[in-house]
């Protein structure tokens, strides 16, 4: 009887599924917005009311990669001719590709900024993540003195909101030399996560029973290698859910970012809306730029799925 | 191979105490089972021996030698679980090769793939050997189990309660295949059950343990039909040993609270005249017949098919006999019983303890 849905019920199903349309649909119209703004012709960028339908075109991402100047006058016939078809979408625009003294085109840093964000991110998630794993390991199965406090202490180091203490950290940044580094924003991020990280690891390495380490203890190997051959094949699903979060907090952090990098080791989320153009802001070519940038998320959080399905349930599901 | 002793081990967690100076024996080849109420200690004392767990007080000796600074890799004992003994990420035959493949062993790749073959045809699992093993059943999982305690050749096997999750007809099969796997091995075993049954029908010795003591040891005979005190006589036995208070006055049982009387045929070693006792009986040692002197009331009959369990009613004292399944009786009949005097067993009534074992 438990499967049949009474009529009230079936209703009541229908509310909810018409609900959570409502809802997803809210949540992507900015998506929306920015995916269809970054293939947009400049002058329909800013419409009011927004234009809905055009054709889409790729100039905002001719322009994202490359540098441009101002045109004082329009190219020549011969010019125009002579160009490649997407250097003419710049022309069309009333901006030309820079070019160095060899002819060659130069390139916008976006390319850069972005494998500065895909680095930091990236390697930051790889330490917090493993750090956090070896962390929450000790503490779920070994007797640990005060193990309370210290797991207190660990989730107290996310109490403070992280841009209180910018202005320290800058000075102190920029007295060891590790402003505009990547690793100075890797040891930043790691920090942030590794809170997070271990008691979000310490949840699910308490689900795994000891018994199976213990077993491989018996047989003749090694704590360690216990470690490696049991606990970390068990806790796969955990460990790829606390690497999607701890990669999306590296990925999407701003404010340190700003502060703490300008060139070298600059990522993507301070360099896209300081790329407002030459003159007036074109908001196609942030569109194109923020739009790329949501990709890397969307694509590791696709190629995780069924891991983080289970890992997201924190363990509450286990099979 | 071996021989496992402990000396005096204690074991505390905090301020709760598990085990309380124990001393175990256990010859080499010998297939020991240890006997135990739940929270008596058992898997306490198995993971103390297999090194996983270290003795407060005490010391472990396997062959004589002190393996106190010995891991859990070194000691070479081999631990079957009650469950989650197998790795769930890992096919029957990875799970069988696991042991054999660690860097203590080096055991070379062609001697491993023989060895699991064996231990597979033995165990009757070689079907299985592909497959993942969470999606076994209960008594395959406990088969694959075992399997892999086997295929080392260690020196001891410790195993706790590795049946009690099985329904009874696997229980069974399994037990009979296990007593024969230590008898073809000649291995030293270590038995841990809270299942009377499991130890009577299994053990060579039986280790009785109660709040981390161990009462007694011996053979399931001396367990049996002597046991040191009271709790042991309703540990063991299914149904347990009969237990009446009384006397003994003059030559003869005289029961109180009960009244009634029985003929008592035992040495009356001196002092025991007039001592309040308690006179244990067993209940195929209680005699239910015609002309008996004592009468009881039906209370309830279980037919077990090669015999019957009558539960008698005393007063408001239930007994426990077993009568031939041939008998015919129903609830409420009136019956007359009387014991074998020379199986009862008198236990000091303050105590619990067996005069016998007292001296
Ligand atoms: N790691 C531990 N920390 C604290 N107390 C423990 C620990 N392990 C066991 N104990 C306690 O020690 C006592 C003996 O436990 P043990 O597991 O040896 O019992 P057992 O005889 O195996 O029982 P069962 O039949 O239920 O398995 C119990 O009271 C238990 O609560
Ligand atoms: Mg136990």
């Amino acid at each position: 009887m438990a499967a049949v849905q009474t009529s009230g019920e079936k209703a009541l199903n229908r509310v909810a599924i018409v609900a959570v349309l409502v809802i997803t649909l809210i949540f992507l119209a900015p998506i929306y917005w920015i995916v269809s703004t970054s293939f947009k012709p400049r002058n329909l960028s800013t419409t009011i009311p927004p234009t809905i339908v055009f054709t889409p075109e790729v100039s905002p991402f001719v322009k994202l990669f490359t540098k441009r100047s101002q045109l004082r006058e329009p190219p020549t016939a011969e010019e125009y001719a002579a160009a490649p078809w997407w250097e003419r979408m710049v022309f069309d625009g009333g901006e030309k590709v820079v070019r160095d003294g060899k002819g060659n085109v130069q390139w916008s840093a976006y390319p850069n900024r972005f494998m500065n964000s895909l680095i930091v991110a990236i390697t930051s998630t790889v330490l917090a993540v493993s750090m956090g794993t070896i962390t929450a390991y000790g503490f779920s199965r070994f007797r640990v003195k005060g193990e309370a406090d210290m797991l207190f202490f660990i989730l107290s180091t996310r109490m403070l909101p992280p841009v209180v203490v910018a202005i320290p950290m800058f000075l102190m940044y920029r007295a060891v030399g590790l402003n505009d580094t990547h690793w100075g924003l890797i040891i930043l991020y790691t920090a942030f996560n590794l809170s997070f990280s271990v008691w979000l690891m310490k949840g699910f390495i308490d689900e795994i029973p000891k018994e199976y380490e213990e077993a491989a203890l018996v047989d003749g190997y090694t704590r360690m290698e216990a470690f490696f051959k049991i606990v970390i094949p068990e806790a796969a699903t955990g460990i790829a859910a606390t690497a999607v979060f701890c990669f999306i907090t590296a990925w999407n952090e701003y404010a340190f970012a700003l502060i703490m990098t300008n060139r070298r080791a600059q990522t993507a989320p301070p360099f896209i809306p300081s790329q407002v153009g030459s003159g007036l802001p074109d908001w196609t070519v942030i569109a194109a730029g923020t739009f790329l940038f949501l990709l890397p998320v969307a694509i590791f959080t696709f190629l995780l799925r069924n891991h983080l399905l289970r890992g997201m349930s924190f363990g509450a599901i286990r099979k | 191979m071996a021989h496992i002793q402990l000396k005096n081990v204690t074991k505390k967690f905090g301020n709760h105490t598990a085990l309380r100076h124990l001393d175990l024996d256990i010859a080499d080849g010998e297939f020991f089972v240890l006997l135990g109420e739940t929270g008596a200690g058992k898997t306490t004392t198995l993971r103390i021996i297999a090194g996983l767990e270290k003795p407060t007080e005490g010391q472990v000796l396997i062959d004589g030698v002190d393996v106190a600074d010995w891991g859990a890799a070194e000691r070479d004992v081999a631990l079957v679980l009650q469950q989650y003994s197998l790795y769930p990420r890992y096919t029957v035959r990875q799970n069988l090769e696991f042991p054999l493949k660690s860097k203590l062993r080096r055991v070379p790749d062609a001697e491993i793939a023989e060895r699991v073959a064996r231990v597979a045809k033995t165990l009757r699992i070689e079907h299985l050997l592909e497959r993942k093993t969470d999606k076994l059943s209960g008594g395959e999982m406990q088969r694959v189990s075992i399997g892999r305690a086997i295929v080392r050749k260690p020196r001891v096997f410790l195993m706790d309660e590795p049946l009690s999750a099985l329904d009874a007809k696997l229980r069974e099969a399994l037990r009979t295949e296990l007593k024969n796997i230590q008898m073809n091995l000649g291995q030293t075993f270590l038995f841990v059950t809270h299942d009377q049954i499991e130890a009577m029908s299994m053990g060579d010795k039986i280790g009785v343990l109660n709040h981390g003591h161990l009462v007694q040891t011996g053979t399931p005979n001396e367990i049996y039909n002597n046991p040191k005190n009271t709790f042991v006589a309703r540990a063991v036995g299914s149904p347990p040993m009969n237990l009446i208070d009384g006397k003994l006055v003059s030559g003869r049982a005289v029961m109180a609270p009960l009244n009634f009387e029985l003929p008592y045929e035992g040495a009356a070693n001196g002092n025991v005249e007039g001592r309040a006792l308690t006179f244990g009986i067993r209940p195929e040692d209680l005699v239910v017949e015609s002309g008996a002197p004592v009468e009881a009331k039906v209370h309830d009959v279980e037919n077990h098919g090669v015999e019957k369990i009558l539960t008698l009613r005393v007063g408001d004292a239930m007994l426990r006999a077993t009568v031939p399944a041939q008998t015919h009786l129903a609830i409420e009949d009136a019956v007359r019983f009387s014991w074998n005097p020379e199986k009862v067993v008198l236990f000091d009534q303050k105590s619990g303890n067996s005069l016998k074992h007292a001296g």
